[in-house]
């Protein structure tokens, strides 16, 4: 077995619209940007809408990050062919992409409410979604969580939220529900909130 | 799918020396923009683990050909005629079939198509800098373009980028994000860029720069780039302590 290194990551710079949603920066490409869309149909479970931004250190927001999202179906499955517990919901991608309104910096994500995954050894994890960020600045792409505020009894179980030793921290996951089917998320690169991002 | 893939376990942890640190000062913009805090490590789950597959019919037959994909009907873009191609593996040595490569470049002058961008150099009416492929089923992948330009930034009084490309990767895991970047053998730029200065590792630094390849050059036509890059791996699941179907 051949051992290689990770290619080394560097910033996506001011201009990664344009290579991941070129329609967004104004080039029409590829009949429409990849992630644009998740819901392709009728779907199983709960429609939610998830709103948020990015905020750097000084409490700016980014108006040039590119935000993706990863998860798992209302019966928690994933629409991948690798999946091998069961068939996902074919109107649901579970894939997101937003490059967050060219005004406000706000990414939006239409979803549904994931459901429980398992976590290696057997236990459920809450209900979440896995994001990942980029922008100029960033010199390696940012991963971290959603979880959701009215899953109490479930994050309280999960096995990643319950590691962490300073609560603070744990909230920095946590979506807000704000009205039904409606969450915000605020991801902080720095300062007193500062997310909490992940080595995985 | 008719065949199971290999039976993987979780991911290697993530070689972080290998990339640039989230604070690179000379790299202004890192500043404010770097996370202070450790990052929580843990073992991949399936939500890691798992990631949207993307089919050829995702593709448009012109997606990676940006000196057509934008240009007027008989037109092409202006500048000097590349192929850049590769392979794709991981790091146990694997190449990843059905990976996502998009790509994103300034124009022969330097110049990118977008709203935000200042500098002088004129747009190319037939070059949009933008194309995509899928890797093939040994992690292959070509593509086609114009020689991008060094541009100035504002960073330090007078910064420069070495010409290169922009590379986003979609393994089949969304552990294996990764963004990066391309640049070419003999820029003298290269040394002096400070985003590139980030990568302190000097064999990290030049397995970002792709080498001339005149065996796959197109006589009369194009000069070839090779650029082979290397996405997160997973250990064998014979180590790993999961259930069946898990
Ligand atoms: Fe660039």
């Amino acid at each position: 077995m051949q051992d290689l290194i990770e290619t080394a990551s560097q910033t996506a710079g001011p201009y990664v619209h344009i290579g991941c949603t070129p329609n967004v920066a104004g080039i029409a490409m590829y009949g429409g940007d990849l992630g644009a869309v998740m819901r392709t149909g009728p779907v199983q479970g709960e429609e939610i809408t998830i709103i948020g931004a990015v905020h750097d250190g000084m409490g700016a927001v980014l108006k040039d990050a590119l935000v993706e999202i990863w998860q798992a179906d209302a019966a928690g499955l994933f629409n991948t062919p690798h999946e091998r517990r069961g068939k996902a919901d074919p109107n649901f991608t579970g894939f997101g992409r937003s490059a967050g309104d060219m005004q406000s910096g706000e990414f939006t994500f239409h979803t549904v409410k994931p459901g429980r995954v398992p976590w290696p050894d057997g236990r459920l994890q809450a209900p979440h979604a896995s994001l990942w960020i980029v922008a100029r600045g960033i010199n390696i792409g940012l991963q971290t969580r959603l979880y959701f505020e009215d899953e109490a009894e479930a994050n309280a179980q999960d096995p990643i939220l319950s590691r962490i030793e300073h609560r603070g921290r744990a909230q920095t996951l946590i979506a807000r529900r704000t009205a039904p089917g409606l969450y915000r998320f605020d991801i902080h690169l720095q300062g007193p909130q500062e997310t909490l991002f992940l080595d995985i | 799918m008719t065949q199971a893939p290999p039976r993987q376990g979780g991911f290697i942890a993530r070689n972080r020396a290998a990339h640039p640190a989230a604070l690179h000062p000379p790299y202004k913009t890192s500043i404010l923009r770097s996370p202070r805090a450790a990052l929580l490590a843990f073992p991949s789950s399936l939500s890691e683990e798992t990631g949207p597959v993307f089919g050829q019919g995702l593709l448009g037959p012109l997606d990676a050909d940006m000196i057509t994909n934008f240009a007027a009907p008989g037109e092409s873009a202006i500048g000097p005629r590349i192929i850049v191609h590769g392979r794709v593996l991981d790091e146990t040595g694997r190449g990843v079939p059905g990976a996502l490569v998009e790509v994103w470049q300034a124009n022969a002058g330097g110049r990118y198509r977008h709203a935000k961008e200042g500098y002088l150099a004129p747009l190319d009416p037939n070059f949009g800098g933008c194309g995509r492929c899928l890797t093939d089923a040994e992690g292959f992948y070509e593509f086609r373009s114009i020689m991008p330009g060094p541009y100035p930034w504002p960073n330090g009084g007078n910064d420069w980028r070495p010409a290169h490309i922009h590379f986003s990767l979609f393994g089949p895991s969304f552990a294996q994000r990764l963004i990066t970047q391309m640049y070419f053998e003999g820029d003298p730029l290269i040394p002096l860029c400070p985003i590139l200065g980030g990568v302190t590792d000097p064999a990290a630094l030049s397995r970002l720069i792709a080498t001339l390849d005149m065996k796959a050059t197109i006589p009369m036509d194009s000069r070839a780039f090779r650029f082979d890059m290397v996405l997160r791996g997973r250990r064998q699941s014979v180590f790993e302590n999961r259930k069946e179907g898990l």
